[in-house]
């Protein structure tokens, strides 16, 4: 049964694209049900729109016929599911033990200072979202970044120099 | 049995059971939070820690969680060793740093499942000195408060409201130690059954709404043993009240019965109670409040008339029906039921007789393997079947389980083993159930297309050739050949089906169980639902004949001047145009009553009763099992228990008019099994119905008057209005409210249970009343022909406000909806109305609301007559069977809706999506 | 050392290029074992020989991967449908070696899956992947096509009548989806909590039906040992363990990085060897040998064989064979501290002392830092170890931080008394 989700703050589902439904229903061929699709279709609805919005869960759980609040319970559960809206890249900075003892401490004091940005904050142009994330497997070559989908290696200060002026971005502005 | 070593005892354990379970039914004191009686075990709290040992050599011992950990012959225990001790400190410990230290503002104090099981685990000072986690609470509806930092995240919320009952508006969110359990967003918590939260939550997160509003502490609220008169399944309940008003209802196990839970109906909806529309005094004809003497003097004129009629009621007790009868003489006294309602008894009631079939009690539905829903949405009509049919249908995953020899208490294996494989459940219904969504066969269709349906299944179960013609519009014969296999191969076959579906459909459902019955040794499980507290007993009391038809045919025929009506509303029985003929020709209107209705409005002489909390009395629910309710406290005002007005009251007492009633007529002749039995006081003592723990009764009325008053006396029952007394040990029936040492919080209830989820040591309470001594035969259906001009009209009934108290319930009246008519899309463009326009009932001035539901089936409407409290409400009965819509511009004054018209209904989705 | 220059797992490897394709791996020999599918080795015997070559599991714990494959039900009654997954989740502090196999030889791996699915008669298998590997995720779909497209996968394979196809499945970050059963929840569309154990996966796992959960090295190893054989095998290794590992080391070492080297070989050849030793003006401390749910080690225990075993006996566990190596100038209990956060914002939130205890030893940690931690935190932490430890919690997240926080308790007692002394970190200028 494809039900009408009916929420108290009156928000409706989106729209889901044509893009994004091709993707789903090419996961839902890959699974025996629904449910476990939940967490597949909230990571290419994010894929396409950058985070999930609350308009986003509604159309989701039309479309899956997954109760909301469950689906809210997954969506909140993992890491790397945005249900607040971030920055065009998002800088998964790893804070686990090899990158700390190589100092990623200083690194981050470096981000904090060229992009004005500390742990779960977006420059003010939308450009970057800085998240700390567990070891990303590259400890030899520590530390290290995810900006978007490019693992950036070996990080000194001059690595987060170059992130600033390559991007579009400047310093949170009027600072 | 296993031969278990614990702490130096040898006990003998059932090895089907987990160690906690089995150290419970001991009286073992283990403390836990996680595992529920009725929930299995998910090893998430880690309290129930225990030792194990590997053989008498082994001193070190492992710990091990008692809760997860199946009992084996031979195995050594220890409860007591010290660093298992330490560790269940530890675990409070943990789950103490971030609680909150409001115990003294918080509603669970003093009947808390964490205070006591810390008190219990040792742990009595506050190392952690860091930062709290705190929360954001939601607003979750008029019921339930949302106080997530008292939370101890042992998921008994969720696994409840999700798992076992059902809901899909609550969830565990977020992760580590921001776990959190809420809704998507704000708003009110959908589940009928919602309210269980409270009892099930082990501290004080989900509390009761309407409780705090009011607060007392449960140690100062005065309590006795009830019984819900919400519908016709007589859940056992423990009302509250304090000042005078009723506080709060929780739920009063009974192993048979209602076990853990009830509905929301039955805790919210008992504030009827204190409702603002209860008649506190006697009144005239205009209206004018009287003395009591004075309305005694009345009643007694025309008393002396001969033909006085009564009229009872389906909601009243048996006792105040036994009043009315015996006053106006049996032959006097009809039915206060619609006539289709007491014929519909009169089946139920044969149905009971009849030895083909044994009526399921609660417990027992649980245990059916496949199940027939006949025309009834259960969940709004006797929502705790609902709740047990929502349980029989992992029966199958049981099953599986122990195949897989996988202990079925593994909650979370069990159901990962058997994903969304159900035992059967076939339902025959027009448009949506709440029940849908577990559902195996779903037979959706118009009244009589459903009812053709139905008897097609009775042939194909009987083996009979399927005349065809139909096939093209109800189920398949493939579908019908399944169902009937499934019921026929069940080794527990269960049909429910209930008045709220017609008179033929509790025929068809009769016949079915006589065709299933006649191919297997044992009865068949048949439960039919009355939709009233006292349906059952209210009609075995009216002989034959004497219908409410039949009462206004006398009065009509002008023999009859005065008639007295008991606790009932007539504009709810029979049209509209009938009861004011009848009233117009009576002289002498004499209602009963407590709360207001049309039909006070219409007397000429009105005695205000009590309402179920403030007399005692017995009810007789679905099954013939009639069952005591005491009172809980002195309603304080000049009204009082309707037999009281009927019968010479110095002459009689509760006791007395139950021996009486069961001395005259011969159904009842068990009812007198329902009291106190003899030598079950402790030296002939009063059993208090305030707690040993009663604090400030001597101040309560101190701000007007210091003088201690005098403790109200309680002539009549076994029970004092006071602390004084003594628990009575043998006597199930007298047990209010559990505590043991230690135990302050429900959970006390395994020391009261012979094992946990058995029955109550101190005896089982209430008795059926009939016996299986005629043998059934199968009725005559007759289907209606298709000529019916118009729409069919069928019935919406609503947990909340479908019978005549709950609604005047305040925080009922919140969850209510206005009147609607709800059709399919396709009858909305066929008459060329929108959702949210008014249509009027061709020839009346009935005017109502459009709803449009896509599970509606095609050229049907249903129809909610709308909220009574509210005032603006219509009598179903002044619209026929079938009926013509038209569109009207704009809605009579009348109708004007109620501030939530139709806005619950989206929440209480009934119907399927919107349109 | 035995069978040292055996580099079955490594061998196609090379930094300077990408990873071999479809028909560079054949040409190195590729799919030799899992072609012996169509040669007539039925599953048992298959089964059988993995068994008998003593292969562990590579994914922490050291199980028998024979033994574990063993428990689920064959024959004619049993479930049709199985599933094999493969977990490659690698989320482990300090641990990057699964990465190096996904992204240095993926048809390795899936050579190793057909050979694991066939042995259990799974016809399905999914690759857990952590979401954050996107460059695994492209190597690995890219050979999964590849094998597709040349019938490897898919129906009728190697023109046997065994079917078998890979699902990539691609997680959204979240340490607990390693643990074996949260990892099924997390396939399964659910929150991540773990599963109680009794039943286990290899009964009722994905969706209720049999399932194999195994690490990606431990997959990798399976097509060496088919098509070389056991004895092949038992010959590299020492100490009662066979095969190659994949070491690791990371920290202030002078050449970090991971190798492929036989079990059995001594943490300082891996160290001084392969690792080059500690930088200028450093020298160590202490080191985790597995990755961050292991026992601290010191420089006493160089001359210890890295075997299961070996390591074991040491108090510690040899788990992933990533080494985390503490240098003289690194403050032990800010690393701890470190490993504490990870473990409690990692926590499921499922069980108390896990989801209640860590967030307190994490503040206490937190205290330490800033200079305010006291004796009776200290205290707290030592009765954490015990609370939190094995058999106590309901999976092995919560003792895998009681690992390094028990044994650094100890072993740094005195810098831990420093920072109480001085009320600060002595290790701050
Ligand atoms: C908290 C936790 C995290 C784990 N993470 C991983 C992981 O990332 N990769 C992995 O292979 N095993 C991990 N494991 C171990 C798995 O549960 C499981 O034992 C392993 O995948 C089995 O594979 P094997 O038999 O091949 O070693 C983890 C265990 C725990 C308790
Ligand atoms: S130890 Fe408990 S809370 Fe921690 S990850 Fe495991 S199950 Fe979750
Ligand atoms: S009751 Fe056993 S772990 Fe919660």
């Amino acid at each position: 049964m494809n039900r009408e989700v009916i929420v108290s703050s009156g928000k409706i589902a989106r729209e889901l694209s044509e893009a994004e439904v091709k993707e789903i229903e090419h996961e839902l061929t890959l699974y025996p049900d629904k449910k476990a699709v939940g967490l597949e279709a909230l990571k290419i609805v994010q894929r396409h729109n950058g985070w999930v919005s609350d308009e986003s869960m509604l159309a989701i759980s039309k479309y899956l016929d997954i109760a909301l609040s469950e689906l809210e319970g997954v969506a909140t559960f993992f890491n790397l599911i945005y249900r607040r809206p971030v920055g065009k890249n998002v800088i998964l900075f790893c804070d686990s033990v090899s990158c700390w003892i190589m100092g990623c401490e200083k690194i981050r004091k470096e981000i904090n200072d060229h992009l004005g940005i500390d742990y779960g904050e977006t420059t003010e142009d939308g450009e970057y979202t800085l998240i700390p994330v567990p070891c990303l497997g590259d400890c030899d070559k520590a530390p290290v970044m995810l900006v978007g989908e490019k693992m950036h290696r070996n990080l000194t200060a001059d690595s987060i120099k170059s992130l600033s002026s390559s991007g579009k971005a400047q310093n949170k502005s009027g600072e | 049995m296993a031969k278990v070593t614990i702490d130096g005892v040898i006990y003998e354990l059932n090895p089907e059971n987990n160690l906690l379970q089995e150290c419970l039914s001991q009286g073992l004191d283990v403390p836990y939070f996680c595992w529920h009686p009725c929930m299995g075990s998910v090893g998430a709290c880690r309290q129930c820690a225990v030792k194990q040992y590997r053989d008498e050599n082994d001193t070190k011992g492992t710990i091990v969680m008692a809760c997860m950990t199946p009992v084996s012959d031979g195995a050594i225990l220890s409860v007591d060793d010290e660093q298992t001790k330490a560790f269940r400190a530890g675990v409070i410990e943990s789950l103490m740093t971030s609680h909150p230290h409001d115990c003294p503002v918080c509603e669970e104090g003093g009947e808390c499942h964490l205070q006591d099981m810390t008190q219990m685990s040792g742990h009595n000072y506050r190392r952690h000195d860091k930062k709290k986690v705190t929360h954001h609470n939601q607003y979750l509806g008029p019921f339930i408060s949302h106080e997530m930092n008292r939370c101890i995240t042992c998921y008994r919320c969720v696994r409840y409201y999700d798992d076992y009952a059902g809901g899909t508006d609550l969830s565990a969110q977020a992760s580590h130690h921001h776990t959190y359990f809420g809704r998507f967003e704000e708003g009110t918590l959908e589940n009928e059954f919602s309210g269980n939260l409270v009892e099930v939550c082990p501290t004080g997160v989900f509390t009761d709404k309407t409780f705090s509003e009011n607060y007392t502490r449960k140690w100062d609220l005065q309590v006795a043993p009830s019984v819900c008169v919400g519908c016709s399944v007589g859940c056992n309940i423990t009302p509250g009240e304090r000042y005078g008003t009723l506080r709060r209802v929780v739920n009063r196990y009974n192993d048979e019965i209602n076990g853990y839970f009830i509905c929301d109906r039955g805790r919210f909806g008992a504030h009827y109670v204190n409702s603002e529309s209860r008649i506190r005094g006697a009144k005239d004809a205009s209206g004018l409040s009287i003395a009591v003497g004075d309305a005694e003097a009345k009643l007694g004129v025309v008393m002396q008339e001969e033909n006085v009629i009564g009229i009872g009621s389906p909601r009243a007790s048996n006792e105040a029906n036994f009043a009315l009868r015996s006053r106006v003489g049996a032959e006097n006294f009809y039915s206060g039921h619609s006539d289709d309602e007491h014929a519909a008894l009169e089946i139920i009631i044969s149905a009971l007789r009849d030895e083909a079939f044994h009526c399921p009690s609660i417990r027992e539905i649980e245990n059916a393997d496949a199940v027939l829903l006949l025309g009834i949405d259960v969940t709004n009509v006797a929502s705790r079947v609902a709740l047990a049919l929502r349980q029989s249908v992992r029966n199958l995953s049981k099953n599986l389980a122990q195949e897989s020899r996988i202990p079925v208490w593994q909650d979370s294996a069990v159901r990962e083993l058997a994903q969304d494989q159900l035992s059967p459940l076939a339902i025959f219904s027009v448009g949506a159930t709440r029940l849908d969504d577990v559902a195996t066969f779903k037979v959706n269709l118009a009244p009589d297309e459903l009812l053709k349906a139905a008897v097609q299944l009775d042939s194909v179960i009987s083996g009979e050739s399927v005349d065809g013609s139909h096939a093209d519009i109800g189920p398949t014969p493939k579908c019908l050949n399944q169902i009937s296999e499934a019921l026929l191969g069940a080794s527990n076959p269960l049909i429910v089906c209930g008045t709220s579906a017609g008179v033929e459909m509790l025929r068809v459902a009769t016949n079915i169980g006589h065709s299933i019955r006649a191919q297997r040794d044992v009865a068949v499980d048949l439960a039919l639902l009355p939709t009233e507290g006292n349906s059952v007993g209210h009609a075995l009391m009216v002989r034959e004949g004497n219908t409410l038809g039949e009462a206004f045919e006398r009065i009509a025929k002008n023999s009859i001047k005065s008639a007295l009506i008991l606790e009932n509303d007539l504009y709810n029985r029979a049209p509209s145009a009938k009861v004011i003929a009848a009233f117009e020709s009576l002289e002498n209107r004499i209602v009963i009553d407590h709360i207001e209705t049309k039909t006070t409005q219409a007397s000429t002489l009105l005695l205000p009763s009590t309402a179920f909390s403030e007399h005692e009395a017995t009810f007789v629910n679905y099954e013939g099992r009639a069952q005591l309710s005491f009172q809980v406290n002195d309603c304080g005002t000049s009204a009082k228990a309707a037999w009281r007005w009927l019968l010479d009251e110095e002459s009689h007492s509760p006791d007395s008019v139950i021996s009486k009633c069961s001395e005259d007529i011969s159904d009842f002749s068990k009812l007198t099994e329902c009291l106190p039995k003899a030598g079950s006081l402790v030296a002939g003592m009063k059993v208090p119905r305030q707690s040993h723990r009663y604090s400030g009764r001597t101040a309560m009325s101190a701000k007007a008057n210091v003088h201690e008053g005098k403790q109200a006396v309680d002539k009549d029952s076994v029970m004092s209005f006071s602390m004084e007394g003594v628990y009575p040990q043998k006597d199930a029936s007298i047990l209010a409210s559990p505590w043991a040492p230690s135990w302050t919080s429900n959970q006390s209830i395994s020391k009261f249970q012979s094992e946990v989820n058995g029955a109550l040591k101190q005896g089982q309470s209430g008795v059926h009343l009939l016996s299986r001594c005629n043998k059934g035969f199968k009725y005559k259906v007759e289907v209606p022909e298709k000529t019916i001009q118009g729409l069919q009209i069928f019935p919406a009934q609503h947990i909340f406000g479908s019978e005549e108290l709950s609604g005047h319930a305040p925080p009922i009246q919140e969850r209510m909806t206005d009147a609607y008519a709800a059709i399919s899309p396709k009858t909305a463009s066929e008459i060329g109305v929108d959702a949210g326009d008014f249509v009027r009932f061709r020839g009346s001035e009935i005017c109502v609301e459009v709803s449009i539901r896509v599970l509606v089936p095609d050229a049907v409407v249903l129809v909610y007559p709308g909220n009574r409290a509210a005032g603006v409400h219509f009598n179903f009965r002044d619209i026929g069977r079938s009926q013509i819509l038209e569109r009207v511009e704009t809605a009579p004054e009348k109708i004007a809706s109620t501030r939530l018209g139709l806005s619950q209904l989206l929440v209480n989705d009934l119907f399927g999506e919107r349109g | 050392m035995i069978g040292s220059n055996e580099r079955p797992l490594t061998k196609n490897i090379d930094p300077s290029r990408g990873a071999l394709d479809m028909d560079g791996y054949e040409r190195a020999g590729g799919y030799l074992g899992a072609k012996k599918i169509s040669s007539g080795m039925d599953s048992s015997s298959m089964l059988g020989m993995v068994k008998d070559s003593g292969l562990k599991g590579r994914g922490g714990a050291g199980f028998p991967t024979g033994l574990k494959w063993s428990f689920v039900p064959q024959g004619p009654d049993s479930e049709v449908q199985k599933y094999l997954v493969v977990n490659a989740d690698e989320m482990e502090p300090g641990t990057f070696k699964d990465r190096m196999l996904m992204e240095g030889d993926p048809h390795l791996l899936i050579e190793g899956m057909i050979i694991a699915a066939f042995a259990i008669q799974a016809s399905k298998a999914f690759i857990f992947l952590r979401g954050e590997y996107f460059e695994s995720e492209r190597c690995l779909v890219k050979a999964i096509s590849e094998a597709r497209d040349k019938g490897y996968l898919g129906d009728n394979i190697f023109g046997s009548d065994f079917s078998f196809d890979i699902v990539m499945h691609t997680s959204a970050g979240r340490y607990i989806c390693g643990e074996e059963t949260a990892l099924l929840n997390a396939l399964e569309g659910k929150r991540a909590n773990p599963r109680a154990k009794p039943p286990f996966p290899q009964v009722s796992g994905l969706w209720g039906k049999p399932t194999i959960v195994n690490n990606v090295e431990t997959i990798c190893n399976l097509p060496g040992i088919m098509a070389n054989g056991i004895e092949w095998y038992q010959s590299i290794g020492s100490g009662g363990d066979f095969g190659t590992k994949i070491f690791g080391l990371s920290g202030r070492v002078k050449n970090p990085g991971c190798w492929e080297l036989p079990l059995g070989v001594t943490i300082r050849e891996v160290i001084e060897e392969y690792g080059g030793g500690m930088q200028e003006g450093y020298s160590l401390k202490a080191f985790l040998p597995g990755g961050g749910s292991t026992d601290f080690l010191t420089p006493e225990h160089l001359d210890t064989e890295l075997t299961y075993d070996a390591i074991g006996k040491l108090g510690s566990r040899l788990a992933t064979g990533t080494m985390i190596l503490l240098d003289d100038k690194t403050c032990p209990v800010g690393m701890i501290g470190n490993l504490m956060k990870f473990f409690s914002h990692e926590s499921c939130g499922f069980c108390t002392p896990c989801r209640d205890g860590l967030p307190w030893v994490d503040s206490i940690f937190e205290d330490f830092e800033r200079g305010g931690g006291t004796h009776k935190d200290l205290a707290i932490l030592h009765d954490h170890v015990e609370y939190m430890g094995p058999g106590k919690t309901f999976c092995a997240l919560a003792p895998g931080a009681t690992a390094p926080l028990g044994s650094g308790l100890k072993l740094f007692k005195d810098e831990f008394e420093a920072h109480i002394k001085n009320r600060a970190c002595p290790y701050k200028h």
